[in-house]
């Protein structure tokens, strides 16, 4: 959709799209910074993690600003006027994956010290691949206004449900075999709990594409494959 | 939702535009419109200059009788009667369904003979009947505080926001059954815009409404129902968040996005 009578409003929106896209590619790239300096207990990548967290509230603030601005300014209705609740929406939850990258990264700040279980890690590695996987689909979908790729993501969180259940496991695991690794391993659980999270952020996402596209709302309910369902409410705090 | 109850939950309908065409001389300027007003909701009409909205408008009051070489075709029940009948009585027809227009048409006379030389067309009252009559008409049109203490002063001394209330209240005076606004709102400023907004949003608790309006917003804030014409035809009509949120029409929603052209 594009081509307002007046050119301007088209411009308004295309910017929205592309601060979107830009918060998106520095989210993606904490979350991948994150998990290298864990797995290769990285103090100073940690730190640079930490450190892009500021550009990316800037950026979600920004987008917020402008997006109230449009609405103010052209009163938009439909497609248009869901484009901005879009953008809000989308770059709040792109925040959260940044914040919950930076958490990832302070634990590594934290575990450097700590008596080290290398295995233990290649869990939380698996379960970044799909989360990393489902936010670069979440917003690729919204950047091709991709309604088909957009479900796919919020039926594949269950994946990344299941794999925390399993991570979970694994970790109580080394923990019995050696209470030396519980104070580790117990930093490991909260990152796991954050890939989780972002998993959410990014249904979250791609609830809000088909949204944006459709003007319908997803079910509420979303597909579910664990067992266990530990630390849900915790999390959500 | 079978249909039985999908008609449960609708309005009853106060007004059937069946199959209706319109001419103006020669040219076709409705084309084979149907369409209902329910009763005791606000109808808003939208679409470009030309688009045959205003005639509609004045097809459902017989406006354009007045107005040789134009004439309208099909049928436009009024609760099931049909008012293109020409043996119809036109001036019980205009008490029935009253209509306000773009700029205020206050007579040049008292305000409270504004009132009430449409009701003496109609009725005989005694001189207190009358004065209750005006009042509440007055009343009606959230006119009255501002007007009771110089009831005797002419119309035209009012702002714009007032004449255009005072014609409201004019027409509210002969207890009509539908009221029709064509761009009620155009020539006035915000306060006043929204003075009126506030009005129609009362009034649908005892009229049915039909408005012209260029204003989106406007339509989106005060009308139940939306019919969207283009070039003489209805091309969508439905519940107005449904117009404005999701039209079925690509056309509909070029033209309530600002992509027309």
């Amino acid at each position: 959709m594009s081509d307002h009578i007046v050119k301007s409003y088209d411009r308004d929106l295309e910017a929205l799209g592309r601060r979107i896209a830009e918060m998106g590619g520095v989210a993606e790239k904490m979350l991948a910074e994150a998990m290298d300096a864990l797995s290769g207990f990285d103090v100073d990548l940690a730190h640079r993690v930490v450190s892009s967290d500021p550009r990316l509230d800037a950026l979600q603030r920004e987008i917020e600003e402008n997006a109230i601005l449009t609405i103010a300014r052209r009163q938009p209705l439909a497609i248009d006027l869901r484009e901005c609740i879009a953008a809000i929406r989308i770059s709040g939850d792109i925040e959260r994956v940044g914040d919950l990258a930076k958490n990832i990264a302070k634990r590594t700040l934290k575990i450097v010290s700590e008596a080290r279980v290398p295995r233990a890690i290649v869990g939380l590695k698996s379960m970044h691949e799909i989360a990393a996987m489902q936010l670069k689909d979440a917003l690729d979908a919204y950047a091709l206004r991709d309604t088909e790729r957009a479900r796919a993501v919020w039926q594949n969180d269950s994946d990344l449900d299941a794999l925390e259940d399993s991570v979970f496991r694994d970790l109580l695991t080394f923990m019995m075999e050696d209470p030396r690794n519980i104070s580790f391993c117990t930093h490991l659980l909260f990152c796991s709990k954050n890939l989780e999270r972002i998993g959410d952020h990014t249904t979250n996402i791609s609830e809000t594409v088909v949204y944006l596209v459709t003007g319908e709302a997803m079910p509420t309910e979303r597909p579910k494959s664990r067992v266990a369902d530990f630390g849900k409410d915790e999390a959500a705090q | 939702m079978n249909a039985a109850v999908q008609a449960l939950k609708e309005p009853p309908t106060k007004v059937s535009v069946r199959s209706l065409d319109f001419y103006y001389g020669a040219d076709r300027s409705l084309k084979n419109i149907s369409l209902p007003l329910r009763a005791n909701k606000v109808t808003a009409f939208i679409g470009p200059s030309g688009c045959g909205k205003s005639t509609l408008l004045r097809v459902l009051n017989r406006m354009y009788d007045l107005y040789p070489g134009q004439r309208a075709e099909g049928e436009v029940l009024l609760d099931g009667e049909n008012i293109l009948d020409p043996a119809i009585d036109l001036n019980a027809l205009r008490s029935r369904v009253g209509m306000i227009f773009q700029k205020p048409t206050p007579f040049p006379m008292s305000i409270y003979e504004n009132i009430a030389f449409g009701i003496r067309l109609y009725e005989k009252l005694s001189r207190a009947d009358m004065d209750a009559r005006v009042e509440g008409a007055l009343r009606g049109a959230a006119l009255w505080d501002e007007v009771k203490d110089k009831l005797q002063t002419s119309g035209l001394g009012l702002s714009g926001g007032q004449q255009q209330r005072l014609c409201i209240a004019r027409s509210v005076a002969v207890q009509p059954e539908v009221i029709l606004f064509d761009e009620p709102c155009s020539a006035l400023d915000p306060i006043s815009t929204a003075k009126v907004e506030e009005l129609i949003d009362e009034l649908t608790h005892r009229y049915t409404i039909a408005i012209v309006t260029h204003n989106m917003q406007q339509a989106v804030r005060i009308s139940d129902y939306t019919a969207f014409m283009y070039l003489g035809e209805l091309v969508e009509f439905g519940e107005t968040d449904d117009v404005f949120n999701k039209p079925k029409e690509k056309r509909t929603l070029d033209y309530i996005t600002g992509r027309f052209g």
